[in-house]
């Protein structure tokens, strides 16, 4: 009966034993050059990480705060980075005052968003209503899918499959441009189409 | 016979689900990403079972991904955060939740092996606590936004 428990009893002192793993982790500059901030944390010690390039490094149970080369980065991480997928990317449309056609404009960034499926392994789009400032939330939220759900079915209708398209109602949560409570702003009522 | 009793318990639970109040999203498995790019060998593990994975191949939350000598992957989620894992690695995704009205959510992972490069997405930006990497010996909060992390042992 005793002998049953030994071997999980083992596990568990071996994993005790390796919870000194040695990691290493390294904050980089997004795209545009900015940076972000990760906090690194064990039972011995914390680091803040919120310049390009810094590290954290554990070994022995601390956490030891450090800078990374580049050269480090390429040799530790490189097929790592050279495996992240691309870059999600975002289209805006527009439609017609009042009605469900595109403008001029948005029926060109209709092609560009199948263009940019077709550059892509394995594509799926996020289609994205959004309102003004005009009215409460939980109607601004229903406003917002329905319209998100009608772009899906006009893309639908262009030969996207639906399962690759998700439909989101953002309500009046993410304005393009800032304004006031109430104000009817044109810009604000729009779809965005985030390929990924 | 046996098939159509199946189905029926199916719905059976799907409708108990609905009439407890919980969305269809608790009872039932969903996808929450899917695999950009895949590399040599790269394994999905779900359910205790393992499968190999490519791209377009879907994933939800508590998989596995596991890689081999020759193996590298790149997965998008559907909050557009983004991560891709080296050879030798096992990463596992413990929770993921993401609210698309309100960009609520929490995405918890844990890299017992390897080496994984991250991009942090909507989750992130929403809620500063929501993103969390854990490795056997340390805990990563995630301010956002790229960050690379590699577990040696």
């Amino acid at each position: 009966m005793h002998r049953r428990y030994l071997g999980p009893l083992a596990a568990l002192l071996v994993l005790g034993g390796c919870a000194t793993s040695q990691d290493l982790v390294v904050l980089l500059p997004d795209k545009d050059g900015k940076v972000g901030k990760v906090f690194v944390r064990n039972p011995k010690g914390d680091a803040t990480l919120d310049t390009a390039y810094a590290a954290a490094r554990t070994s022995g149970g601390g956490v030891k705060r450090d800078t990374a080369s580049r050269d480090e980065v390429k040799d530790v991480f490189g097929s790592a980075l050279t495996a992240m997928p691309p870059r999600p990317i975002s289209f805006t449309l527009y439609f017609e005052s009042g009605t469900d056609e595109f403008t001029d404009q948005s029926k060109q960034e209709v092609k560009r968003v199948l263009a940019e499926m077709a550059r892509r392994q394995a594509p799926e789009i996020t289609v994205i209503g959004h309102t003004d400032q005009v009215g409460p939330d939980p109607t601004n939220d229903a406003l917002s899918l329905q319209r998100a759900e009608r772009v899906k079915s006009i893309l639908v209708g262009m030969g996207i499959p639906p399962t690759r398209i998700l439909t989101a109602g953002r309500g009046r949560r993410e304005p393009l441009v800032r304004t006031a409570d109430g104000v009817s702003e044109p810009r604000n009522r729009r779809v965005e189409i985030s390929v990924r | 016979m046996q098939a159509i009793r199946l189905i029926d318990v199916r719905r059976f639970v799907l409708a108990l689900a609905l009439a407890l109040g919980f969305a269809p999203v608790a009872g039932l498995a969903v996808d929450i990403a899917q695999f950009k790019v895949a590399k040599g060998a790269v394994y999905l593990e779900r359910g205790g079972k393992r499968m190999p994975a490519y791209v377009g191949t879907h994933l939800q939350a508590t998989d596995v991904v596991v890689t081999g000598a020759d193996g590298a992957a790149g997965i998008t989620f559907i909050d557009n955060s983004l991560l891709s894992v080296g050879p030798n690695s096992v990463l596992q995704i413990e929770r993921y939740a993401f609210n698309s009205t309100t960009h609520e959510g929490v995405f918890d992972t844990t890299l017992s092996r390897g080496t994984l490069s991250m991009v942090s997405g909507k989750i992130a930006k929403q809620s500063p606590d929501a993103v969390k990497v854990r490795t056997p010996s340390s805990i990563l909060g995630v301010r956002g936004t790229e960050f690379l992390v590699r577990v040696a042992e």
